[in-house]
């Protein structure tokens, strides 16, 4: 069990919701979140099908462990063909809106077709029906909460929603639940406004009652949470400083891409850090950080609450943006801050605030900002296109046009489109800082290497969350290896990415395994789940998935070609840090990575790779 | 030494531990919307508090109650609902200013913290400390302890 056993179906071409039971065989061979809706994309969904279209699919769905007592079990995917990257998306949020979706009943909802008018889906318990939201249309991710939560009469109604930037096709739009979550990356808002889907709204006060062994299961769950208590970053840096415990420790170890990655480490990135964070500002003598906020059932609690200065000139003039709101995480005080070359906390906490708010990626909006700065500084772009002067560093540039961007306003409707389309446009491509059309984090492959093979290869175009070997690398995780060297890092990809998607299955957060390896999630799963879930089945689980990802992939078009990094960090060596002098190793580790995959030159899955994997 | 729950809102992160143990503890469950303790988080302001029941030491639930449902238990100090004595009027939702007893439309019954039976579950789920079961008589001990540490001069002087 885990699985409520039940999945809605939401056709929103004829307006209709159906409950279906959930494909048990399949449960066994996926198991839930990321693998088990991709298995539902791949049955369902033509690869080559145009993403905006209504003939793709967009699912929400839970794993097994979302809704339970387990550490951080409050995840929920959404997984569609993405329109920014063409590829497979699958985007991962906390929240509380999954373990809602799990306590009215339902393990995931098939979204498909396209509803003739805005519509939202509210859903009480068994309960679910489209209703209009034309009213809703035109407003941003908080105040479609607000207004829900006031129609509904009901303040623990959980939402999760597109705002502007969704309905205004930015490419990289999120959907946002509980105000400063979200399913961030591939656009898969964008996919969601593209069905006049604006909002979800759930209220569940069914809980969750199928455990196999409820015994068994607290004492797994009790025993995993004394492993992240008592490791140093989950129990103490992630805890005290957030993600945003990395902006020094990146910095020094020269793998910050800074100034759309011409260099690898920023001059000002002690100034937008966790530890700038707590220190009080000068001007009102207060710390922007004033607390943590965790996600459903999470006993880490990296996530931030910050409050801005009254006084910074991007609000003001805005009360409204004065009270507490979601912290900078890591990766947009990077992708807004370091890869534009600013170093005002300030601006870049408000930055993130817009597209908490609009519902915008801040990875691809942050670094699509940065080609554009690339552009302006060279000569190509003037300000009467940009509509303001756009040097690096500057961040009345940024804020501007963030705004513009989630507004569809002049240039922001260009920025919309992400980096690779908008530097193919005026021609200069190599200043597009993306695997797969997708705009890549925060850690630079010339000072990690594993980076630039887990960006290459990532299934959703350029990120860091399907194989994170920043863990090995830089922290030790499981085991220290250098980040010069290229040597170990096709099998060190590999077992971070298979490890991955089964942890992407399951209901909980890849952080915790920066504390556990999957033997901590095994007890957890076969606990609370039937079926005899071993190690080895769990392996085969997250293996599968990464190669049925694939398929889907080469079936949609793309080959080994597209498995590639910019052409900038295979060719302009860092100028600065330990790694200086090096490039990215990428096409050393690529031949490698695909031999142990079991992989043909091309990047295509073997017969005996497939059959082995029951593909 | 009677014990009481204490809580310390500034170290909440609104996790929600604390509700599905509860729910758990009391109906076989994870359902927070059956849970007795409840985190409101003030999001304007970023504030998380948990709040359930006090016990108070004259509880105006336990007097309301016109068929004698809720009982002291002698050894924790709780105010217990004893359901098959409960008919489900809900005067005590009436009586308590605190809104901590509540009607569950499930079984026709009220339900609040019991402290169950003297080893609350929400305190022992609680990762951050934010949730305590401690002495009833030195609840402020850590804020007479943090007082003290600031107003001794002594000690730099």
């Amino acid at each position: 069990m885990g699985w409520n056993r039940k999945i809605l179906r939401v056709d929103l071409t004829k307006g209709t919701c159906k409950a279906e039971p959930l494909n048990m065989e399949w449960a066994q061979e996926y198991l839930g979140q990321r693998g088990l809706a991709t298995k539902y994309i791949v049955e369902e969904v033509d690869p080559k099908v145009d993403p905006l279209s209504p003939g793709n699919k967009l699912i929400m769905a839970t794993g097994p462990l979302t809704g339970t007592m387990a550490s951080t079990g409050g995840r929920y995917s959404v997984i569609t063909k993405s329109p920014l990257t063409g590829a497979i998306a699958c985007s991962n949020s906390g929240g509380y809106f999954g373990a809602e979706m799990k306590f009215a009943g339902w393990d995931m909802i098939i979204f498909e077709g396209k509803s003739p008018k805005p519509v939202y889906l509210s859903i009480e318990n068994d309960k679910a029906e489209l209703k209009d939201a034309s009213h809703l249309w035109g407003k941003t991710v908080w105040d479609t909460e607000e207004i829900i939560k006031k129609s509904h009469q009901d303040p623990q109604t959980r939402v999760s929603s597109i705002g502007r930037a969704g309905e205004n096709g930015v490419l990289y739009a999120c959907i946002v639940n509980d105000l400063h979550r979200a399913a961030g990356r591939s656009g898969v808002g964008t996919v969601m406004g593209s069905k006049n889907l604006k909002a979800v709204a759930i209220r569940g006060t069914q809980g969750v009652s199928g455990i196999k062994d409820f015994k068994g299961f607290l004492a797994a769950t009790t025993a995993a949470k004394k492993v992240l208590a008592d490791n140093a970053v989950t129990g103490q840096a992630l805890p005290t400083y957030g993600t945003q415990v990395l902006m020094n420790v990146i910095n020094e170890i020269g793998a910050m891409p800074t100034r759309n990655s011409r260099d690898v480490q920023f001059e000002g990135a002690r100034k937008i850090s966790g530890e700038a964070m707590h220190e009080p500002r000068a001007s009102d003598g207060k710390p922007n950080l004033i607390g943590n906020q965790a996600c459903f059932g999470c006993t880490i609690a990296c996530g931030r609450t910050s409050k801005m200065d009254k006084s910074h000139f991007s609000v003001a003039n805005s009360p409204k943006y004065w009270g507490a709101t979601g912290g900078l995480e890591y990766e947009s005080a990077w992708a807004l801050g370091s890869h534009n070359g600013i170093d005002d906390l300030e601006a870049l906490t408000f930055a993130q605030i817009i597209c908490n708010e609009d519902g915008m990626d801040p990875i691809s909006l942050g670094s699509t900002v940065s080609a554009a700065m690339e552009l302006y500084e060279t000569g190509v772009l003037t300000k009467e296109q940009i509509g303001v002067e756009a040097p690096f560093g500057s961040a009345e540039a940024l804020v501007e046009l963030c705004k513009m961007t989630a507004e569809g306003r002049g240039f922001g409707k260009e920025l919309g489109l992400g980096s690779r389309r908008l530097c193919e446009k005026y021609g200069h491509p190599e200043f597009s800082m993306t695997v797969k059309s997708q705009e890549y984090p925060a850690y630079d492959p010339r000072g990690i290497q594993g980076m630039g093979l887990t960006y290459a290869t990532s299934n959703r175009g350029a990120c860091h969350l399907r194989s994170y070997t920043v863990a090995s690398e830089v922290l030790g995780i499981p085991v220290k290896t250098d980040p010069l060297v290229t040597e170990g890092k096709a099998g060190l990809v590999k077992a971070f990415q298979d490890a991955t998607a089964a942890f992407d299955s399951s209901g909980t957060c890849i952080f915790t395994t920066f504390a556990w390896s999957l033997a901590d999630l095994q007890p957890q799963i076969d606990t609370a789940c039937e079926g005899n879930w071993t190690m080895e089945k769990l392996a085969d689980l997250g293996e599968r998935v990464w190669n049925m990802e694939r398929l889907f992939n080469n079936a949609a078009g793309f080959t080994a070609k597209d498995d590639d990094l910019p052409a900038r960090l295979k060719t302009e060596p860092a100028k600065t840090g330990p790694a200086k002098g090096l490039v990215s190793g990428i096409d050393k580790m690529k031949p490698e990575y695909y031999q142990l995959r079991g992989w043909d030159q091309n990047g295509v899955p073997s017969k005996e790779t497939l059959d082995r994997l029951g593909l | 030494m009677q014990k009481s729950l204490y809580i310390d809102a500034n170290k909440c992160t609104d996790c929600l531990q604390c509700e599905m143990a509860c729910s758990y503890e009391n109906y076989g469950i994870f359902n927070i919307a059956k849970s007795r303790i409840k985190v409101f988080n003030f999001e304007h302001e970023g504030r998380k508090v948990p709040y359930t029941c006090t016990q108070c030491a004259e509880a105006w639930c336990m007097h309301a109650c016109p068929v004698d449902a809720i009982r002291l238990d002698a050894v924790t100090g709780a105010k217990v609902v004893f359901e098959d004595t409960c008919v489900g009027c809900k005067v005590c939702t009436i009586a308590c200013p605190f809104g901590t007893i509540n009607y569950v439309a499930d079984s026709g019954k009220v339900q609040k913290c019991d402290l169950c039976g003297g080893d609350p579950a929400c305190a022992t789920a609680c990762p951050t400390g934010a949730i305590t079961y401690i002495d009833a008589d030195w609840t402020g001990l850590d804020k007479m302890r943090q007082w003290a540490a600031k107003t001794d001069t002594t000690a730099t002087a």
